[in-house]
């Protein structure tokens, strides 16, 4: 671009994302987008990568984000690139992941003529994403994205899409910088109200049996409100649990930490949630996961809800006192109302609260027998928590992502979490092949840390082809396939609740991981049988690049503890090392999904 | 302690929503209904100030005080959406819909459907031999009154335009 020359849509694109402090873009390129990708050729302020597959670029972006905290950006073309790009798009919305999603569209004069490769993106969009812009004039290029940047991280992070003629983007577009005056319309509210923090801390100061509900909304506030959370649990001495998506904002290792409560979670946390008496929730959003049944949800319990937006609060669980703002500035609100109360909270009856958890903690839900004689099967569980060991002892920073299903619940149950934003996971929609590409993105943001993805065989297909992407970028994460030869938890569900009729879900037809790695560039290794597993791990994190580690599973196990569907948190099904293991599913749960 | 004392009954609320008057507004404003399974009795869209590109959005919809709640928290975390006001709980509010109804009659059907449209103070806009096109303003329960007693007299056809509302007082939104 000369500078007496006014700057194309493409140049003036991607002149606003430099000031925008983005640094990669995640795409694949195509008709529409051809200006775009003519510019990015031209400098070398944006590094861009090539995915295999538009829903792989959203994904990546997601990992990036997740990994980083900041604004994950992708760039497709129109029609199936747009489409293509979806799934990412309505994963990111359900986890409040921050991206901006650049799609190319036919020159305007066509919009609406079914021209080849249109589609309507910002029709289809709409509610997959936060907001979309459709951008019809040269003159608004900048603004609508220095506007789509602000509305994807304001208040509750989210996916935007910016759908961008071709015309547009070869015509002029004069430019302009970032403003500094307030939005138009959007301006969430991210401090809190005095009068409700105060009243959160009249109630926790009485409380008997307190907990701290924490979720995702603590991550997305940064690191600090993840230091200011652990800080209030010290200073409360409260026990606290984590959502799914709230792994990592408090340290796994701290013995205020009940584990992750919900469908899948620990005994204790469930336990303690249930029997509550004061229930302080940060950044979480009663997902069914989380409640099981509504009408049995903590009974007794006031509850404090706390999120960044107020359509989360009041939605599942009706709750007793409301506090809109960002996590962090919460719990620092909180932690200075705290300690100006002279009055100090109930010893003795946290004292017996803690004394009734340790007793349910006893209980060890998690457990399970590995057998360890040469030959013996490798158990799901024991193979994530040797994984964990053995990276742990590597002293590496560790990032992990998952794909769906058994192998991701067994990653959050035995993974264990010390700090933010190293985990990385599908939880809202609930993606199978969010893994790999997920990786893809952490590894881009931290080239030198160790990125994981624990995957299942199933999964691990749905996106196989970014191994391509791995190799091509020299990218080393380590795929660790579960493999029991099953799509897990659809398998688990049949056998609990449709009498062990296995429709569908045998994983036939596998391809031999360690060739697959091989014809990619990879490195393939294997462990059929629990001897060969320590060695497997060990070298799968000698290399320096990307490998695909097959471990044979017990096809049979389940994941347990289980709060089976339309049952309430004290009716968990233990595992099948625990004699009283209860729970029977009714005909409504069995609706349920 | 438990469950905070609830208003379980469905009861009609009027929200007003100002908005950024762009397209796709009010596909956003629909689709958030459709998509997360509100009802709306009556909707009515047009822009109220040229210059400031602002648009009025007026929504008669039913649920629950928490659905309702959540109707309101849902279309104000919308970008373009400047404002959300809930005529129903702010206070007295007007609310006046039009109607044109078409009765096709004759003979004494005729002349009753002529003598209640006076009563209603409806308007005569379109006159035929055998049928008339009546203009009623009204709030809406006024419309539905009207439309049930023409209904054995010849009704043939309503065409209805959705609410526009408005606080009472010098109070705006």
């Amino acid at each position: 671009m000369t500078p007496d020359k006014e700057p194309s849509g493409a140049e003036c694109l991607l002149r606003a994302l430099k000031d925008q402090g983005v640094d990669v873009i995640f795409g694949y390129p195509g008709g529409a987008v051809l200006p775009i990708y003519d510019a990015l050729f031209q400098q070398n302020a944006i590094r861009h990568i090539l995915v295999r597959h538009e829903q792989a670029a959203v994904h990546a972006a997601e990992g990036y984000a997740r990994s980083t905290g900041r604004v994950g950006v992708v760039l497709v073309t129109s029609g199936p690139g747009a489409t293509n790009a979806v799934t990412g798009l309505v994963d990111a919305l359900m986890d409040s992941i921050p991206i901006v999603c650049l799609t190319g569209q036919v020159p305007t004069h066509l919009i609406g003529n079914d021209a080849f490769q249109e589609a309507d993106t910002t029709g289809i969009t709409r509610p997959a994403t936060k907001h979309n812009y459709l951008v019809k004039r040269g003159v608004d290029v900048a603004r609508v994205v220095h506007d789509a940047f602000y509305v994807a991280r304001s208040g509750r992070p989210g996916p935007v899409v910016v759908d961008l003629p071709k015309d547009i983007l070869i015509g002029p577009a004069p430019y302009a910088p970032p403003s500094q005056a307030p939005h138009r319309s959007y301006r969430p509210v991210t401090e809190p109200d005095p009068a409700a923090i105060a009243r959160a801390i009249d109630a926790l100061v009485t409380a008997r049996r307190p907990i701290v509900y924490a979720g995702g909304g603590v991550i997305n506030a940064g690191p600090e409100a993840a230091a200011l959370l652990t800080e209030f649990v010290h200073l409360t001495g409260f026990p606290c649990t984590n959502t799914l998506m709230g792994l990592g904002s408090f340290p796994a290792s701290d013995p205020a930490f009940l584990g992750m409560l919900g469908m899948h979670g620990t005994y204790e946390a469930n336990l303690a949630m249930h029997g509550c008496d004061v229930m302080f929730n940060i950044g979480a959003r009663f997902d069914d996961r989380v409640t099981g049944r509504l009408n049995a949800f903590s009974p007794d319990s006031i509850k404090i809800h706390a999120d960044i937006d107020p359509s989360n609060i009041n939605k599942n669980v009706p709750v007793d006192i409301k506090i809109v703002g960002d996590a962090g500035r919460v719990l620092r609100a909180m932690l200075a109302e705290w300690r100006r109360r002279a009055d100090a909270p109930n010893h003795a009856a946290l004292t017996a609260w803690w004394r009734q958890i340790d007793a349910w903690r006893g209980k060890d839900s998690l457990r399970f027998t590995q057998k360890m004689a040469a030959g013996s099967v490798i158990k799901p569980q024991y193979a994530v928590q040797r994984l964990y060991e053995i990276c742990r002892a590597t002293g590496r920073d560790t990032f992990i992502t998952t794909e769906v299903g058994q192998h991701q619940m067994w990653a959050a149950q035995y993974f264990k979490f010390e700090k933010p934003n190293r985990w990385m996971t599908s939880g809202g929609l609930g993606t199978m092949g969010y893994g790999l590409p997920a990786g893809m993105g952490v590894q881009v943001a931290h080239p030198d840390a160790l990125v994981i993805d624990i995957a299942g065989e199933a999964s691990i297909l749905m996106n196989i082809q970014e191994m391509g992407t791995l190799a091509q970028y020299r990218l080393p994460v380590k795929i660790f396939i579960l493999n029991n030869q099953y799509m897990g938890m659809v398998r688990q569900w049949q056998e609990l609740l449709h009498g062990g009729r296995y429709s569908e879900s045998y994983s036939a037809a596998l391809p031999d991981f360690v060739k697959l790695a091989d014809s990619f560039h990879a490195t393939g290794l294997r462990a059929k049988t629990v001897d060969e597993l320590d060695d497997v791990i060990h070298r799968m994190l000698a290399v320096d690049g990307p490998v695909i580690a097959d471990i044979a599973v017990d096809p049979r196990e389940n994941c347990f503890p289980m709060i089976p569907s339309g049952a309430a948190h004290n009716e968990m099904i233990l595992g099948p090392e625990h004699a009283d293991r209860a729970a029977e599913v009714t005909d409504e749960g069995l609706m349920l999904v | 302690m438990g469950l905070p004392m609830r208003d379980m009954r469905n009861r009609a609320h009027t929200i007003s929503v100002l908005v950024d008057n762009e397209s796709g507004v009010l596909a956003r404003v629909i689709g958030l209904f459709s998509g997360r399974g509100y009802n709306i009795d009556s909707l009515t869209v047009a822009q109220v100030d040229r210059d400031s590109q602002l648009s009025r959005i007026n929504i008669v919809t039913s649920g629950t005080e928490m659905v309702i709640e959540q109707i309101k928290a849902q279309l104000d975390r919308l970008v373009p959406v400047h404002r959300v006001t809930d005529l129903t709980v702010q206070g007295p509010h007007v609310a006046r819909e039009m109607a044109l109804v078409k009765v096709v009659s004759t003979g004494e059907n005729r002349v009753e459907a002529l003598r209640i449209a006076e009563a209603f103070r409806a308007r005569v806009v379109d006159t035929n031999v055998g049928s008339f096109v009546f203009e009623l303003t009204g709030a809406i329960d006024k419309i539905d009154a009207f439309i049930e007693l023409m209904r054995p007299l010849g009704l043939a056809e309503v065409s209805r335009t959705g609410i526009a509302a408005i606080m009472r007082g010098a109070a705006t939104i």
